[in-house]
């Protein structure tokens, strides 16, 4: 039911300047793993890369441990972006969009983004349009849109980034309720080492274009064992 | 509510035959005449046509452009009879086997005219003198300059003259209708040739007087030619023919012709062959 | 008097709202697969030449456009036996002709200009191939109702191509562009304003009518 994730040898390079140079990963099925690292180390490409939006230039992603490599964006795999990206329709819209996509008829589509909005507090924006909302409001959105598929693999990207502390109270604590609901793995991006330690059982460090260490969460903030790792979790490596 | 992907086809399809119906539709009977500008510009086929339908229930279409485009309508088959003024060029047509006939219509004079007081003193025994006078004192004259009827018998009488004008500062090609080229000359303060009927819609408007008119050289024929059916086979020969009957017939296109006044002057003198 | 203008008034906004709606059934999903293609797939040969290929036609003089589909259209020319010439329809094929680079142009800029995060949102929800295009085209439908706004003004103001391909002919092929032309040619200065300013008037109209549109995409 829920899925491994496993990351191989990705390389990838935006002309001249590389990225990602040889990135290992391993995502234990039902896991919350959080991936950190300082600004533009790559973080988000190497989300986008696993999320099938980008092609790496070599290395290999599978999503389901046998070969099941890239199974379909939408039905196995959610991701959230860290700027809210909501279609210029109504909230229930944007939930629904998903649904419709996968042929679900009109009634149930409805109801379970009806659903989907409750859980994350928008019930009384349901109609409301997506880009009248606020920030806090349109990552629920957002959100809500992606998990209402029931994906197995969900990557979110610093979705919390840019949010006050009530919104990114609310947004972790749906992220731990939808992993209690369905088990799903789940990679999360984030530089807010509280939340990663809030949040995830593992955490994993990128750096210089490559995962320089992972550990249980709480190893990994007490006690980093690679000093480049140290240098990050004290503060001292520039944001 | 209809759902976009059913709605969406059907408009589609509802446009595409909203554009193509109008072509589609059977058509009455008509033909497709190509004739000058200045023919139209006398108001004589507004006068004409609505009588040649009354009689004879065949709409006729008309394109209105310049002397040789009219005859290249005819030459591709995209008329099926034209009228024009321009002999030289008709024979042309005729010998190339496009006309299935060639006849004399009507007949008026081209104007010389000129700016009112006459700067060059073009007044005199005849067109030649006038135009003598225009070089010799590099007046502006303004000339159609576009191929057409009015422009290939303005250039007969330079070289009957003989002379040979080349653009300059006092010769200026137009390359435009006769309206247009009036208006410039106006501006200009310059002489030019123009068809009688123009010149004499535009006059109250213009400041410029008649200088030569009614001599042999300024003689301005008229003929219709029916497009010839054995060379273009898809033209409407039977109506275009019926056209051309008509318009040289004494007692109908004929005598309109005679009757058609504006303010107060005969513009056209019928002149077909009995 | 009034019967004429008004026929002619009529014709005039049936030609220019039928190549304008062809323009667009053809325009804006080419402009669209444009945009997304190049974001897909980077810098291509064949994609660069095809912008080039669009941007240069807005340039097409519409005169010219007017001959090449005489030519087409005529006895002579290879569609001659379709009889489509001075007919309201040729009319508007050339201007099709004209307006679908200008409404592909237009289109293919506001896709491009559609932010990556939302593509990607659409991706990532399972859109893929003609259902990811109709969202994106979708989110720039403000963009793209503005490269219909843009291709109508063009067709309702266009007098070159009408002219050669529809004759002008008086009670058929006839528009407010080629009247004004005529009644110009005529030096019926006051006549050829008039039928200008009417023009505007029947252009405002239907701007106004775009545009209470466009509003509701923003409020």
């Amino acid at each position: 039911m829920t899925v491994p994730l496993e990351v191989r040898g990705v390389r990838k390079a935006f002309g001249e300047k590389r990225v990602l140079d040889g990135v290992d990963l391993a995502v234990e099925p039902g896991e919350i793993f959080a991936l950190v690292g300082p600004s533009g180390v790559g973080k988000t490409t190497l989300l986008r890369i696993i999320a099938g939006l980008e092609a790496a230039d070599e290395g290999d992603v599978r999503i389901g441990g046998n070969g099941d490599g890239r199974t379909a964006l939408g039905r196995d795999i959610g991701f959230v972006a860290q700027r809210p990206a909501v279609f210029r329709r109504s909230a229930l819209e944007n939930v629904a969009y998903g649904l419709r996509l996968q042929g679900v008829e009109d009634d149930r589509a409805e109801r379970d983004a009806i659903a989907a909005l409750d859980r994350m507090g928008l019930a009384d924006a349901r109609d409301a349009k997506a880009w009248t909302l606020s920030a806090g409001e349109a990552q629920r959105l957002c959100f809500a849109r992606a998990t209402v598929l029931q994906p197995r693999l969900l990557l979110l990207d610093e979705v919390t980034a840019n949010l006050d502390p009530a919104n990114v109270g609310l947004l972790e604590r749906a992220v731990k309720a939808y992993h209690e609901e369905t088990e799903a793995t789940i990679l999360i991006v984030t530089h807010n080492l509280f939340q990663a330690r809030r949040v995830a059982a593992r955490a994993g460090f990128l750096f210089g274009g490559r995962i320089v260490e992972a550990a249980e969460v709480g190893a990994f903030f007490s006690d980093p064992k690679d000093e480049r790792t140290r240098a990050f979790v004290n503060g001292e490596m520039p944001y | 509510m209809v759902p976009r992907r059913v709605l969406i086809p059907i408009l589609v399809a509802a446009l595409l035959v909203a554009i193509a119906l109008p072509a589609a539709l059977p058509r009455g009977r008509e033909i497709v005449l190509a004739t000058t500008t200045s023919t139209e510009d006398s108001g004589l086929l507004d006068y004409l046509l609505p009588r040649f339908t009354a009689d004879t229930g065949i709409h006729v279409r008309v394109i209105a452009v310049g002397t040789g485009q009219a005859l290249e309508l005819g030459r591709r088959g995209d008329a099926d009879v034209v009228l024009t003024h321009a002999p030289a060029k008709e024979l042309e047509f005729e010998r190339a086997g496009h006309a299935a006939y060639r006849r004399a219509v009507m007949y008026n004079y081209f104007v010389l005219v000129g700016p009112t007081g006459d700067p060059a003193n073009g007044t005199g025994p005849d067109v030649y003198h006038a135009l003598r006078q225009i070089v010799r004192c590099l007046c502006p004259f303004i000339s159609r300059g576009d191929d057409s009827g009015t422009h290939t018998k303005e250039l007969q009488l330079w070289r009957a003259a003989g002379l040979v004008p080349e653009p300059s500062a006092w010769y200026r090609e137009a390359g435009q209708g006769m309206g247009a080229t009036l208006r410039i000359a106006d501006q200009l303060r310059g002489y030019t040739l123009s068809d009688d009927g123009t010149y004499y819609t535009m006059a109250d408007r213009l400041d410029l007087a008649v200088i030569v008119s009614h001599e042999p050289p300024l003689l301005n024929n008229y003929s219709v030619m029916p497009v010839n059916p054995s060379t273009h086979p898809d033209v409407r020969f039977a109506w275009a023919d019926a056209f051309a009957q008509w318009l040289t017939d004494a007692a109908k296109g004929q005598a309109f012709i005679q009757s058609f006044v504006v303010g107060g002057r005969q513009v056209f003198e019928p002149n077909a062959s009995p | 008097m009034v019967d004429e203008l008004l026929g002619i008034a009529g014709l005039s906004l049936y030609v220019a709202a039928s190549s304008t709606a062809i323009a667009s059934l053809l325009g804006v999903p080419l402009g669209a697969v444009l945009a997304l293609r190049e974001e897909a797939r980077g810098r291509r040969p064949t994609l660069t030449i095809a912008k080039a290929i669009v941007f240069t036609l807005y340039g097409m003089p519409p005169v010219l456009a007017g001959l090449l589909v005489y030519l087409l259209l005529s006895k002579e020319g290879p569609l001659g036996a379709l009889a489509l010439l001075f007919t309201p329809t040729g009319m508007i094929l050339a201007q099709v002709l004209i307006i679908t680079p200008i409404v592909t142009g237009v289109t293919y800029s506001a896709v491009a200009s559609v932010g990556r995060d939302v593509k990607d949102a659409a991706k990532s929800l399972g859109a893929k191939g003609w259902t990811l295009t109709a969202t994106v085209v979708e989110e720039a439908r403000l963009g793209v109702l503005t490269a219909v706004m843009v291709g109508f003004g063009r067709a309702i103001s266009e007098v070159g191509a009408v002219l050669i391909v529809g004759g002008n002919i008086r009670g058929s092929t006839r528009v407010l562009t080629t009247a004004i032309v005529l009644e110009t040619s005529r030096g019926n200065f006051a006549v050829a304003v008039g039928l200008g300013a009417f023009l505007l008037v029947i252009a405002f109209g239907i701007f106004l009518v775009l545009w209470r549109l466009q509003e509701r995409g923003y409020r």
